[in-house]
């Protein structure tokens, strides 16, 4: 694979939190436009991985790549306007405000302008507002969520928060998306809905994803490529035939006498 | 083509005659860009906003998917099976298929392969213009084993990219493949269009039919413009009326109201954003005229009252107060008494108070008519939207007769009528108590099925296979499916459809299915809704984990009882039927499902599917079990299947006692 076709390189980073080990130089490497898939047993250090790749933990050792320009000690804000976006594992939406200001907010480091034009609504900020609202309006048809435009987030059924949070996640047109369980909590219908959301934004935008899930047939279908953590370390990496194969994830899942 | 009706047609011509060069629909649509130019024809709500489209686009638009299909090879005769929501694109492809001299075929969007194959199959249609990848991806299975459907083109692009078949063209595509072709050919749309005539067959609607194969009941651009116009005259429809086009477009209803009359009459017809939404893009559009079946009447109560019910108690209790002081002026205007002074008054205050805003919130403040038909509807639903101001009419018709038969007039609406004959029909009760109708509507026949049409259509009169009574006041009243009404083992008279729609006049059962032609009593399998009992069992804080729980939940059993015994109740007011009462029910674990085959497409119950698919229980409610075990196929969406497995009680009913009776 030549250099340039990878989005992201994350080269033997480890995490320490105190005296607990959360990553263990692990290495990795996602190429443009493919959906990647982490798996693990909890604590496997998935989610610690997915922070550290959007800026909110720093890694005490090693270092990434992102577009071919190094990016370890960037802010998470700083990491967003590189282009990447990113989903929670526990819902984050603002409860209280609609479903579309809820996808507008996706949008904040796409507006420039200044305050007073904003206030008053006037000239450019009135044709970047609507050009805004155009994307985030694509965005609502393509994840089939009209009918909840108005609704305020808080509101809605757990498996539509997470089509929202998505939503405000593709509103930031990202490069790389990270997905933390997307399906978690949800009844097979809505997986399977979720599932060609997910093809659907790979496909349509070109958007590289990196998405953490355990449901492995949800992961069989979807992703082409599979990485398994176990105690922070990578056990293993491949396709999902070879990662399903491989002895130390099976171990990892099914369990093993420790001696 | 069938012999007989084409006589008949050509009659019932003479005696409501087209004025030339308007007796097609691609005509009529040339006359609206040439009167109403900038008038808005059609809207769709895209990207949350809606788009417009006047007269002139609409025929510009047809035109140019007219000469993209001929392009493609399309000849005068070929069909063009339509899929997908109202979009106005498919509208167009439909205009620019009778403009070629062609026959769309409107397919309900949500068939399975099966039933898609069947009528692709049976029409022969070798085009196809369809809304997304959904219905490309079944289209091009059903392709695989009828390979006589040549092209498949559609609307919306997303996920279509890594498609190569060849069969397929993108709208955008065949827009520019119009271009060119009309560039090479000048002249060649209009010349088509003018080859068309009133005889042409207009459309093939496939009827879902509660038992067998669906049927294709052809219709002439005669049948279907004359029914249109007269109905339009009749209701006093203008160009400036709004419609919504949200039912199907397969079904013939949708074909009249957001079609041909929108064409005849040139008023504008909006498509909502999608199904889910239509409430919401109602309140925008504001429609003056609105039709709907009586269970969509329904779901619109039913969630008015469960926010309602939410609501704080004040306004609650002001609601409810101000719709009783409707509900009872409406009594007495429909049944033409005074109305006392203090109840008008009431009244106005309960206009600015709560109807106004009511009426409003649910998009209905402009309605000028609105229709229900299909089934009867609940006295009390009824009475609520008209004691709202809401001008809710009952009308009869069928697909053979172009939808349209009987409308109740303005000012002489009844709650126990489909209303009086439209200009043109002439109505007949058969000795055996049928109805049968004449009407310029009358069908050509069904397509490839010569049988089924002479059992239907005799000397142009149509079997419509309803029982019915013609009141002195002109009205006609439908007791029940023909061939339904049928007798207890003891020879007591029963009509499962009248106790059925009395026990769906219930806000918790959805839907109902009696039993007891030749038996000892009656019996019913009641389908609870899944929104109205479930927030009422949330309101007394009863869990439950889904739909067949909750079903068999004890409470919700003595709560269906109760409505039950109201059903009994009402029965011991009719003395043909009093007899007929619902001795012992049970509450299905399922909901009957089109997909299923238990109930049709437009939500018709098929009673002997279900008398053979669930003759356990019904063996059951015959015998002294109270309770009984079933699995039960289920489909889902894309045609796999699965089981359901529930163990379902059995209840008997509070039975009234007849007066004078021994």
């Amino acid at each position: 694979m030549s250099p340039s076709a990878l989005l992201l390189e994350v080269h033997e980073v480890s995490v320490r939190f105190g005296a607990v080990q959360a990553l263990t130089k692990v290495s990795l490497a996602v190429a443009r436009g493919e959906i990647v898939a982490i798996i693990g047993p909890n604590g496997a250090g998935k989610t610690t991985l997915l922070n550290v790749i959007s800026g909110f933990y720093h890694p005490t050792e090693g270092h990434l790549v992102f577009e071919g320009r190094d990016r370890t000690h960037l802010k998470p804000y700083a990491v967003a306007a590189l282009g990447i976006a990113r989903t929670f594992q526990n819902v984050a939406l603002f409860k209280g405000m609609s479903v579309l200001d809820n996808i507008m907010t996706g949008r904040l480091l796409k507006m420039k302008g200044s305050f007073l034009l904003e206030a008053l609504y006037w000239g450019p900020a009135m044709r970047q507002e609507l050009a805004h609202r155009a994307a985030v309006e694509r965005i609502i048809d393509f994840l089939e969520i009209e009918a909840i435009r108005k609704t305020p987030a808080g509101r809605l059924p757990y498996g539509l928060q997470k089509r929202v949070e998505l939503a405000r996640a593709l509103a930031a047109e990202p490069t790389l998306l990270l997905l933390d369980e997307p399906m978690a909590g949800m009844n097979v219908e809505e997986k399977e809905d979720m599932c060609r959301f997910i093809l659907g934004v790979n496909d349509e935008f070109g958007t590289t994803i990196a998405l953490i899930e355990h449901d492995m047939s949800v992961v069989m279908d979807i992703s082409a490529h599979v990485i398994a953590l176990d105690y922070g370390r990578k056990i293993a990496d491949g396709t999902p035939d070879e990662v399903r194969a491989n002895q130390a994830v099976i171990d990892a899942y099914l369990g093993v006498a420790h001696a | 083509m069938a012999g007989p009706s084409a006589a008949v047609s050509s009659l019932a011509f003479a005696a409501h005659a087209l004025e030339p060069g308007l007796d097609t629909f691609p005509k009529l649509v040339w006359r609206n860009a040439e009167r109403w130019p900038r008038r808005i024809a059609i809207r769709e709500k895209d990207l949350g906003i809606w788009q417009s489209y006047t007269w002139t686009d609409y025929l510009a638009e047809a035109r140019l998917i007219a000469l993209g299909l001929a392009a493609l090879g399309f000849r005068r005769g070929d069909k063009t099976a339509i899929v997908g929501d109202n979009r106005p694109q498919l509208y167009w492809a439909m205009l620019a298929t009778q403009a070629l001299g062609g026959i769309p075929v409107p397919l309900y969007q949500d068939s399975i392969e099966k039933e898609m194959l069947y009528i692709i199959d049976h029409a022969e249609a070798r085009f196809a213009v369809v809304e997304d990848q959904e219905q490309v991806d079944k289209l091009r299975r059903v392709r695989a084993e009828c390979p006589g459907l040549q092209s498949i083109v559609y609307d919306d692009p997303r996920g279509m990219r890594h498609y190569a078949d060849p069969c397929l063209t993108s709208l955008h595509d065949l827009r520019e493949l119009g271009a060119q072709f009309g560039r090479a050919h000048p002249g060649y749309f209009d010349e088509e269009v003018a080859k068309g005539v009133a005889g042409d067959t207009a459309v093939i609607c496939y009827t879902s039919g509660t038992t067998g194969q669906p049927k294709g009941t052809m219709l002439t651009h005669g049948n279907v413009i004359l029914t249109a116009r007269n109905a339009v005259q009749r209701e006093g429809l203008r160009e400036t009326d709004e419609v919504m086009a949200y039912l199907p477009m397969a079904w013939v209803g949708d074909h009249i109201f957001s079609y041909a009359q929108s064409v005849v009459a040139g008023f504008a017809t909006s498509c909502p954003e999608s199904a889910p939404t239509v409430l919401a893009d109602m309140k925008e559009i504001g429609p003056t005229a609105f039709f709907a079946p009586p269970r969509i009447w329904e779901n619109i109560l039913t969630s008015v009252m469960i926010r309602i019910d939410d609501s704080a108690r004040l306004k609650r209790r002001m609601v409810h107060r101000f719709l009783d002081i409707a509900r009872r002026v409406e009594r007495g205007r429909l049944a033409h008494q005074a109305v006392p002074l203090g109840d008008r008054v009431l009244h106005q205050l309960g206009r600015i108070l709560v109807y106004g805003p009511l009426r409003d919130n649910l998009g209905l403040g402009r309605i000028r008519v609105a229709y229900t038909a299909g089934e009867a509807i609940g006295p009390e639903l009824f009475e609520f939207y008209r004691s709202l101001g809401i001008n809710v009419k009952q009308l009869y018709g069928m697909t053979e007769s172009s939808a349209l038969i009987c409308i109740q007039r303005d000012g002489d609406v009844k709650l126990d009528t489909v209303g009086t004959p439209l200009p043109g029909v002439e109505l007949r009760i058969s000795e055996s108590g049928e109805v049968l109708f004449r009407s310029p509507g009358v069908f050509q026949g069904y397509y490839k099925n010569p049988d089924a049409t002479r059992e239907t259509l005799e000397d142009g009169w149509v079997r419509t296979g309803d029982a019915g009574v013609l009141g002195r006041d002109g009205h006609l009243r439908i007791i029940d499916r023909a061939k339904d009404v049928g007798r207890l083992a003891d020879g007591t008279l029963f009509a499962p459809k009248f106790l059925e729609n009395k026990l769906k006049f219930s806000p918790y059962v959805k839907e109902a299915v009696c039993i007891g032609s030749g038996r000892p009593c009656v019996a019913a399998l009641i389908n609870i809704d899944l929104a109205a009992v479930g927030n009422w069992a949330e309101r007394r804080n009863i869990a439950y984990t889904s739909y067949t729980d909750l079903a068999q939940k004890s409470e919700v059993y003595e709560l269906i009882r109760g409505e039950v015994a109201r059903v009994n109740r009402s029965l011991t007011e009719d003395e043909q039927l009093r007899r007929a009462q619902i001795r012992k029910f049970l509450l299905l674990h399922k909901e009957l499902d089109p997909d299923d085959q238990e109930i049709t497409r437009t939500r018709k119950v098929r009673r002997g599917f279900i008398a053979q698919k669930y003759a356990t229980l019904i063996d059951a409610l015959y015998s002294d079990r109270d309770h009984v075990a079933i699995d039960a196929q289920v489909t889902y969406e894309d045609g796999r299947t699965g089981t359901v497995r529930a163990d379902v009680r059995i209840h008997e009913a509070e039975i009234f006692a007849i007066e004078g009776a021994p």
